[in-house]
């Protein structure tokens, strides 16, 4: 029941599985990948249309196929697998409960742990949405589930909460199925949505986008007869002259996804109150050395491509954790933090040693959207570089790579700033 | 003249690009802020495609459905058509990545292809 | 005529019907009980707060006052037979004032002038050790050790199960339309499932029970009293250590705030007359009034820790000889019915004493009625349930799961991600008598799909394996009964318009 791993990851989605092949490609030779699924590959499995991999592999992949790439890799390596397999219990000390219905329960002590858990979507309940609770009020991640895996519709007439990617992508998957889709609707003044998909998913099929408009009740004893929608104003109040009411059977809510970081949370890591993951340096270590973070559970991100990117970070970092002996001694180490018009920075510290790459690559969120702007990056003393961008989305994750050299070796902070034009 | 917006994809920044045409003969794109703009209005206004994906029912498979694709974009005005088309298959377990499950759909000369391996139930 | 032939009929599946029918289970009678609903515990036995209340602030001069105090002391007993969790976390009235602290002290001698019930005024000092998190200006309490936390519809659904072990019939998806009577006797009911014999109809109907009483002449109004609540998620649940209540109102006890057995945390009631009895809306304006009561208390409380919002209706009377007060009942004419109606709160914490009260009552008419029946208390009667395993339960000593995974591999398969709750343990609760078809009465029993994703990872597994176990189309899973199936049909069944992707150019041209 107890035994000993050299490095365990917990989730096979696409962090999962690149911080893996990224281990063993670096030498790591007793690797245990466990999925609670019956199969690898996670949430992608379930996104069967197209868009991934034009970043990671230069060409446009479905969500299964991008899978099965790093699936197909990893088959011939000596990477232990273990599907339906549910980790339990993780403390500090890295002592894991697992159980599987192959094995039962078995206790696990790592040397080193991935965390790659992924992400689950906000419910009605996050939001408050008033009214009565009835069948028909689902996310629209377990919709995409019914429809693509299971094979079954939820629904025939929806109105769609929310205009993020899920929220758009499945806007299409109903309407191809023959539902009638009323309409998505989007308390922000902009769709938090890549504009592609609001090309090819709504405009394509003739389905409205209402801007600033949320749902604001929900009607039915036993199943969703109708949603109640009203306009908001700029502070998110609605305004109740523009309320009206849209019959439908369904309510799909793609309001937003949080990191999963409950088994963090059990082996007191800390975490970003932002991100809702865990705190980590360059290498996606966690506060409990060993203990390396990475995809969904870390930030959610907007293209698998950077969860892939991240995921190799956090993999070749597991790899030098364990077989490097000697701990390079850290010459410095930084705070990362949000400035002016940024929500978050990832990593948040940075850790300098011999070892530490020339570049490190920022990744952040932008507050509101803007053109011609510019990123500066500044530490305690002056601003370290700048970086020019005709347009930033808060839907899409900005990133730049910082050469290290730059910083002043007496700073202890780096801070990340958004100027738009005109300051 | 007919005139029309088209929101070009070329890059995040989504130009709003207005195509003038009479017909098919188009007579002015503006609003664009980049060459990539006008070949791309230039393809959406005239001859629109998209990559279809979608799932066929699959018979005796570890799971109901297998996801699948065109293999490469179809004219936009027969995605309807080729759905209806797919509803009517059902292909047999097991199912490799890749494996043609539509030959030459709709005339269009693009194949529809698995875009994932489906094991048979056990 | 072929009508089913009891002695004994209960209308109504909630915490009384339940209770009243597993006590009268001892007893050599024929009894059957029904539900309109798809699972018992479907009306106000599934959303309220949940508490086993000291008795404190109940008045000698009140039924419900003195079934409170003499039902708190029953349910260790019934907890431990039934194995529902229970757990006396003791309560707090919590003041912010000399004033306060004067009502309160003038409240603990009150009620200690009517019962003995173990109650404290404690001081800012351990009322801060006791609630570390409570707001700062709270400086006084009123403490009742023995007020307690339960499920209520985990309790209501214990009770059904050992009734039914002890040979209650428990009919559901059955609505009671009509009690017959002739001759200044019961006879039995009408249904939508057809016609029912017995002498005794009780009348356990909560929100209906007027309409089922009225159909013996009486007239009173049973008048729907919402209240509105909040569950946090687990890792909030040890924020609050004790049921707080702020101080009381006229009408109720306040928006009170407190663990569950579950380990979350739930905020609520707020409290106002609705009009109809099938009105659980959720308001965003009680949202807010029980989001501001719970500031009061806690002002930490997380805002971005609730998982699930819900209302309940309390069934009060109101009116005239009754004033609120539980309305429990033989009638003289007809011989046979008895009401229990009104039973608003504190019905939950007098549900044994009610299941007694009636006993008693029946013993009392068993002579006079159509069909005489005599009590005889049957040497058959089991008051326990067998324990199922929860893999909750073994978060101190998992290895030990490995033998109850051993028995049955199901046992090993996680379904419920965020509640941790394996296929056997779902597997379990449908091979049972009373077993729930649907989501809804799998995550009473299991918590699945209770927790943070309300379902959004596991509705589909379990909807498949509902589907599996009865070899029905995962079509016909509902969330709660008829009409409120969760999907609608299988993809490629419906075809989408031809010229779906041109809709918009044709509206443009």
């Amino acid at each position: 029941m107890k035994t000993k791993r050299e490095l365990v990851i917990v989730g096979g989605g696409p962090a999962g599985l690149a911080a893996a092949l990224e281990a063993h490609k670096n030498g790591v030779e007793d690797i245990l990948l466990i999925e609670r699924d019956e199969y690898l590959g996670g949430i992608l499995q379930q996104c069967i249309h197209n868009g991934f991999g034009l970043d990671y592999f230069n060409e446009e992949l479905t969500g299964p196929e991008y899978a099965e790439r790093f699936i197909d890799e990893l088959s011939d390596k000596k990477i232990d697998v273990q599907l339906k397999t549910m980790v339990i219990d993780i403390n500090d000390q890295k002592m894991l409960t697992v159980l599987s219905s192959k094995k039962g329960i078995e206790f696990i002590e790592a040397k080193s742990v991935i965390l790659a858990m992924g992400c689950r979507e906000r419910t009605r309940e996050a939001i408050r949405i008033p009214g009565t609770r009835p069948a028909g009020v689902m996310t629209a991640g377990a919709a995409q589930r019914y429809i693509n895996i299971e094979g079954y519709l939820p629904g025939r007439e929806i109105v769609i909460l929310g205009s993020g990617d899920i929220g758009l992508i499945m806007a299409r998957r109903l309407a191809l199925e023959g539902a009638d889709v009323k309409g998505v609707f989007e308390i922000m003044s902009y769709s938090s949505g890549l504009v592609r998909n609001k090309v090819q998913c709504l405009d394509d099929f003739g389905i409205p986008l209402y801007l600033q408009q949320t749902v604001t009740k929900i009607h039915g004893q036993k199943r969703v007869e109708a949603v109640d929608i009203a306009e908001v104003d700029d502070n998110f109040n609605q305004i109740p002259e523009t309320k009206k009411t849209i019959e439908c059977d369904t309510l799909l809510l793609s309001v937003g996804l949080i990191p999963e970081n409950e088994l963090s949370q059990q082996a007191n890591i800390s975490l970003d109150d932002i991100t809702g993951g865990p705190i980590v340096d360059q290498s996606r270590e966690t506060d409990i050395p060993g203990v390396f973070a990475c995809g969904n559970v870390l930030q959610v991100h907007d293209l698998v491509d950077n969860v892939s990117e991240e995921a190799e970070i956090a993999g070749k970092a597991a790899a030098e954790f364990l077989l490097n002996e000697t701990k390079d001694e850290i010459k410095q180490s930084l705070e990362i933090a949000p400035g002016k018009n940024i929500t978050y920075v990832v990593p948040h510290t940075l850790n300098i040693n011999a070892n530490t790459s020339p570049l490190i690559e920022l990744f952040f969120r932008v507050k509101d959207p803007a053109e011609d702007c510019k990123i500066s990056i500044k530490d305690n003393q002056e601003e370290l570089a700048s970086y020019t961008r005709p347009i930033v989305e808060p839907g899409e994750i900005e990133s730049v790579k910082l050469p290290i050299k730059l910083i002043n070796i007496s700073s202890d902070e780096i801070i990340v700033e958004l100027i738009t034009g005109g300051e | 003249m007919n005139e029309r917006t088209i929101i070009c994809l070329s890059c995040p920044k989504g130009c709003r690009v207005k195509v003038k045409a009479n017909g098919d003969d188009i007579k002015d794109i503006s609003g664009h802020e980049c060459p990539q703009g006008i070949e791309y209005a230039k393809n959406e206004y005239l001859n629109p495609t998209r990559i279809l994906p979608t799932t066929v029912r699959v018979k005796n498979g570890q799971i109901a459905l297998v996801p699948v694709k065109t293999a490469s974009p179809i004219p936009k005005e027969k995605i309807g058509e080729a759905m209806q088309k797919l509803s009517e298959i059902e292909v047999e377990a097991p199912v490799e990545l890749g494996q043609v499950i539509v030959n030459n759909i709709l005339d269009t000369g693009v194949d529809v292809v698995a875009t994932r391996s489906i094991k048979e139930k056990n | 005529m072929s009508d089913k032939i009891y002695d004994i009929l209960i209308v109504g599946g909630g915490v009384v019907g339940t209770a009243i029918a597993r006590e009268l289970s001892k007893y050599n009678l024929s009894i059957a009980l029904f539900e309109k609903e798809t699972d018992v515990a479907s009306g106000t036995s599934k959303a309220n707060s949940g508490i086993i209340h000291a008795g404190y602030n109940a008045s000698k001069n009140t039924l419900k006052g003195r079934l409170n105090i003499k039902s708190n002391p029953m349910f260790d007993q019934i907890a431990d037979d039934l194995k529902v969790p229970f757990n006396r976390i003791g309560s707090l009235v919590v003041g912010h004032s000399q004033e306060d602290k004067e009502k309160l002290i003038l409240e603990k001698e009150r009620s200690l002038a009517q019962a003995d019930i173990d109650l404290r005024i404690i001081e800012k000092k351990e009322l801060r050790e006791k609630e570390p998190d409570l707001a700062e200006d709270a400086i006084v309490a009123l403490y009742a050790p023995n007020a307690g936390i339960i499920s209520p519809y985990k309790l209501t659904i214990a009770q059904a199960e050992n009734a039914a072990n002890n040979g209650v019939d428990i009919y559901l998806e059955t609505e009671v339309k009509k009690v017959f009577h002739e001759n200044n006797y019961i006879t039995g009911i009408k249904t939508n499932k057809g016609k029912f014999s017995g002498s005794i109809v009780i009348n356990a109907a909560g929100l209906y029970a007027d309409k089922i009483a009225a159909t013996v002449g009486e007239n009173y109004e049973i008048v729907p009293r919402k209240g509105e609540y909040n569950l946090f998620d687990k890792k909030y649940g040890s924020l609050v250590n004790h049921v707080i209540f702020p101080m009381p109102s006229e009408k109720s006890k306040g928006i009170l705030i407190t663990p569950t057995v579950d380990g979350n945390l739930l905020l609520g009631p707020n409290s106002y007359v609705v009009e109809n009895k099938d009105d659980l809306e959720v308001t965003e304006q009680g949202l807010n009034e029980i989001w501001d009561g719970g500031k009061k208390l806690y002002p930490s409380l997380p805002g971005n820790g609730i998982i699930s919002s819900f209302a309940g209706l309390r069934a009060t009377i109101p009116a005239e000889p009754y004033n609120d007060d539980f309305k429990i009942e033989a009638l003289d004419n007809p011989v046979g019915f008895i009401d229990v109606a009104g039973i608003q709160s504190p019905g939950l914490s007098s549900a044994p004493g009610i299941a007694e009260l009636i006993t008693k009552i029946v013993d009392d008419i068993s002579k006079d009625l159509k069909v005489p029946i005599k009590l005889q208390e049957k040497s058959s009667y089991n008051p326990e349930l067998d324990k199922l395993p929860r893999l909750d339960d073994y978060k101190d000593h998992r290895e030990d799961w490995h033998q109850v995974y051993q028995e049955d591999n199901d046992y090993g398969e996680i379904v419920c991600r965020c509640e941790h709750v394996t296929k056997g343990e779902l597997i379990a609760e449908l091979k049972k008598s009373l077993a729930p078809l649907t989501l809804d009465a799998i995550k009473r029993r299991t918590r699945a799909g209770g927790g943070r994703c309300q379902g959004g990872f596991c509705g589909p597994r379990i909807a498949e394996i509902i589907a599996e176990e009865f070899e029905i189309s995962p079509l016909e899973v509902t969330k709660n009964g008829p009409g409120s199936e969760i999907l609608m049909e299988r993809v490629k069944d419906i075809k989408a318009d031809r010229d779906i992707t041109y809709r918009r150019q044709k509206d443009e041209n």
